[in-house]
């Protein structure tokens, strides 16, 4: 039978702007709450606060929705209201080319580079500064075993990019702008959310009395504006009030490790992704173009109050150490013509040929360094009536692979085509049945990789003999057993769904 | 695919009459063929009540003879007098989908995939708008409490809805009240005989799982085709008369899973592929494409197939035009 939906990738060929319009209820901030809820109900026959869709939160992952849904020929007909307080939103992001590199970024897996090239979007990121990587080198400090990761062991030319959040977020903000989808941006913060409104009760006898907003999710925003819509997409971050004001549950615990971020010089320029697991946690090297890196320093809580109050150059230095010499010995570097590793055969790849290099030296500190704590946590539930939670919202993980945003761009993705197959044969996009489909293909995706993660952490704070001898092993074999290499790789770039050897 | 099962059941429809091979020995497709003694009853809605129905017994004159004359009174194609109580028992729980028109709902999308992808294909409509079924009257008779109606208004139909039981319109009226999108459906408890009188058209008439729970499908065949314009569309699904159908549709669904209640369904009512498509044909409607549903445990979605041994649906174009 055929497939209905085919994913249509709008070429953006209707250059029309459509002017960004900030709705705010001014009358109804000056005569009270009461009265404007009341003045909202008698507007009947008023359409202006009717909305296909609410994405709470303007951040990467909501804008992604927004984009993902304009990209669609199934769905841009769609009305979508944005609900962010943040200026940028309305006024935009200036980058400018001399500024020097964020150091908030996200590395960006190819999986996602490929959805952001189908909805039109990665034109606009290759506009900024980014950079790809095509090397990965993992190692640890008791120097017992090392990987080296190439992307042409999986016969690709990228592991992934390095981006800074804000060129994403500008990036899918140009990209929005340019599409010709119905989209209102609301400069406020959510303050009640009602996914039931409660209608005058009707009864069988023909007379139809419902509240003409029954079938629609209520918001209610700081200043004073209130909206309904069919679906509200929860993209508010690790502490969503969206999440919280729906009742979802979440599990999770808080890692008793800070992270420091920072952007670094070198002398020559970085193409190779570095991370070291030291005793209290990874430290990793990202290159995010011309000669600059960011750190991300995962440490305990004192360690990272330490190191940021440390002067410039001393900071300097220790970084220098972490990556060097410091806590433990370089790895031995082995290398393909060794007669140990003959009997692997032709099986190997490439990059078990090359040896261990040190990262290259910083010489210089390029931003202030930022602290953050690290936490894990997982919505139990990320769907309800009339309301769904993508990204940071349904679930927060540790940085140390770099997955986090992916995981939310996956989500974002996974919840527009959902939507749009609801709307090929007619659904209400805010029923639970349509948007369970959403839930069942992206929760058993995050939450492996989750524990994944979750696992690699626990499994790297534990300073003990025999488990730093098992870890060299898992160092070694995926290093030198080329079908695990390959599957880590795939996986990691989210070719892979889940990490058995498919 | 599809052809080559529509050629299948058109070859065997026009070949000399005999009773098809599935059903049990001793027992035939009488329903089709006799001079029912039914009563006069409205087209009904289409899901499952709990009380059993009295099977209509086979009328002797006419038992296996394709051929005979399909004598009919002022009997119209018209439901039994207790499916109807079966169906107003139940009404109130037609928009939940974890009540008992759960598996309805599970099969909805499906349904509505098939249609969609007919009706755009015979009307010419461009499949990747939102709103494709833009300018087309539709009419779904036992349309229930409007779960396939809702979504054909959201794809741009003008949609009229139609079921015996009085209670399924009244719900069905409130929920689509519920969705500017929906409010426009026209609902009415009347039957498409009466309609047939009004001498309405439609450009296309739709009757899912209907025709198993009607004492004279070959009447209702006739309305269904002389609501149709010419050149319009006809579509119906039901369930076949086979022994996977026994096993799944009525040992499986009502007895064991507790999916329907038990009486659901009798399966003597169901027809077969080729005897649907023979009836159409008598009707001047040409069966075009058919598929079936299957269902798969493990993920708990239903799919189209080509597999028509339990549910199956069929596409027909009216013909004189």
């Amino acid at each position: 039978m055929n497939r209905l939906l085919a994913r249509r990738f709008a070429g953006n060929s209707c250059l029309v702007r459509v002017p960004w319009r900030s709705f705010c209820d001014a009358a109804a901030v000056n005569s009270g709450t009461a009265q404007a809820k009341h003045a909202e109900k008698q507007r009947l026959t008023s359409h202006s606060e009717e909305y296909d869709v609410a994405i709470v939160g303007g951040g990467m992952v909501g804008m992604a929705v927004a984009c993902s849904l304009a990209s669609m020929s199934l769905t841009k007909h769609l009305n979508v209201a944005i609900i962010d307080s943040n200026p940028a939103l309305v006024n935009g992001i200036t980058i400018k080319k001399e500024d020097p590199p964020d150091p908030r970024v996200s590395t960006v897996t190819p999986a996602t580079i490929s959805l952001f090239k189908e909805i039109g979007a990665w034109e606009y990121v290759q506009q900024h500064r980014h950079a790809y990587f095509d090397k990965m080198q993992v190692w640890d400090y008791t120097g017992l075993g090392y990987t080296r990761y190439n992307a042409r062991d999986v016969s690709k030319e990228v592991l992934g990019c390095v981006v800074e959040n804000k060129v994403l977020q500008s990036s899918l903000l140009s990209c929005i702008q340019n599409a010709d989808i119905r989209k209102t941006v609301f400069p406020a913060r959510l303050t009640s959310m009602n996914l039931n409104p409660s209608s005058i009760p009707t009864e069988l006898n023909g007379t139809s009395s419902t509240s003409p907003w029954r079938g629609f999710a209520r918001l209610e925003l700081s200043d004073g504006t209130c909206i309904h819509a069919k679906l509200v997409v929860g993209a508010d971050g690790s502490k969503s009030n969206v999440r919280e004001l729906s009742g979802f549950k979440t599990t999770g615990w808080n890692y008793a490790q800070n992270a420091i971020i920072c952007t670094v010089e070198h002398t020559v320029e970085n193409n190779c992704a570095w991370q070291r697991f030291l005793p209290s946690g990874p430290i990793a090297v990202l290159p995010i173009g011309e000669n600059f890196s960011n750190i991300v320093w995962t440490m305990s809580p004192n360690e990272s109050s330490e190191l940021k109050s440390l002067t410039e150059s001393d900071f300097i230095k220790s970084v220098n150490h972490a990556l060097d010499y410091g806590y433990g010995p370089h790895p031995k570097s082995s290398s393909a013509r060794d007669g140990d590793l003959s009997w692997f055969g032709a099986g190997l790849t490439s990059s078990a040929g090359e040896g261990f290099t040190v990262p290259p030296r910083v010489v210089r500190l390029a931003s202030e360094r930022m602290v953050f704590p690290l936490s894990l946590k997982h919505a139990n539930s990320y769907v309800a009536k009339h309301v769904a939670l993508v990204g940071d919202a349904a679930h927060t993980v540790h940085p140390l692979a770099g997955q986090g945003v992916n995981l939310g761009f996956g989500d974002a993705f996974a919840l527009s085509r959902v939507i749009g197959e609801g709307i090929a044969v007619g659904s209400d996009i805010g029923e639970v049945s349509l948007l369970r489909r959403y839930e069942a293909e992206r929760r058993p995706a995050n939450i492996v990789m989750m524990a994944i993660l979750d696992g690699f952490q626990k499994v790297y704070s534990i300073d003990f003999g025999p488990l730093n001898i098992v870890r060299a092993a898992a160092f070694n074999a995926a290093n030198y057993f080329s079908p695990l290499k390959r599957n880590i790789i795939s996986y990691a770039s989210g070719e892979q769904r889940l990490p058995l050897f498919t | 695919m599809a052809s080559k099962l529509l050629r299948r059941v058109l070859i065997v429809s026009d070949r000399s009459p005999r009773p098809s091979s599935r059903s049990l020995p001793g027992f035939t497709s009488s329903r089709l063929f006799s001079s029912s003694n039914s009563q006069p009853l409205p087209a009904t809605a289409s899901s499952p009540p709990p009380p059993p129905t009295t099977v209509d017994p086979p009328s002797s004159s006419s038992a296996s003879k394709f051929g005979s004359k399909i004598r009919n009174d002022s009997v119209r194609s018209s439901i039994k007098d207790p499916e109807l109580a079966k169906f107003s028992a139940i009404a109130d729980t037609w928009w939940d989908s974890e009540g008992p028109f759960k598996p309805l709902h599970l099969m909805n999308p499906t349904r509505l995939a098939f249609i969609r992808s007919t009706l755009c294909r015979h009307f010419r409509k461009d499949t990747n708008s939102a709103r494709p079924l833009e300018g087309l009257k539709i009419i779904d008779v036992g349309c229930g409490g409007g779960i396939l109606s809702e979504p054909l208004a959201r794809m741009g139909a003008v949609v009229t809805g139609i079921d015996a039981v009085d209670k399924n319109i009244k719900i069905a009226r409130v929920h689509a009240d519920l969705d500017p999108g929906t409010s426009n459906i026209e609902y009415s408890c009347t039957t498409a005989e009466k309609l047939v009188e009004e001498q309405r058209k439609f450009d296309a008439v739709i009757a899912l799982e209907v025709i198993e729970h009607v004492a004279n499908p070959a009447e209702f065949c006739k309305s269904l085709s002389a609501l149709t314009t010419p050149g319009g569309a006809t579509v119906i699904s039901t369930i076949n008369r086979s022994m996977r159908a026994y096993a799944t549709a009525i040992v499986a669904a009502e007895y064991i899973l507790h999916w329907l209640p038990k009486g659901t369904h009798q399966w003597s009512s169901f027809l077969t592929p080729e005897e649907l498509a023979l009836i159409l044909k008598r009707a001047s409607v040409s069966v075009k494409e058919m598929a079936g549903f299957v269902y798969n445990p493990l993920t708990g979605r239903w799919s189209l197939s080509d597999d028509i041994s339990v549910n199956f649906i069929a596409f027909g174009t009216k013909d004189g035009q």
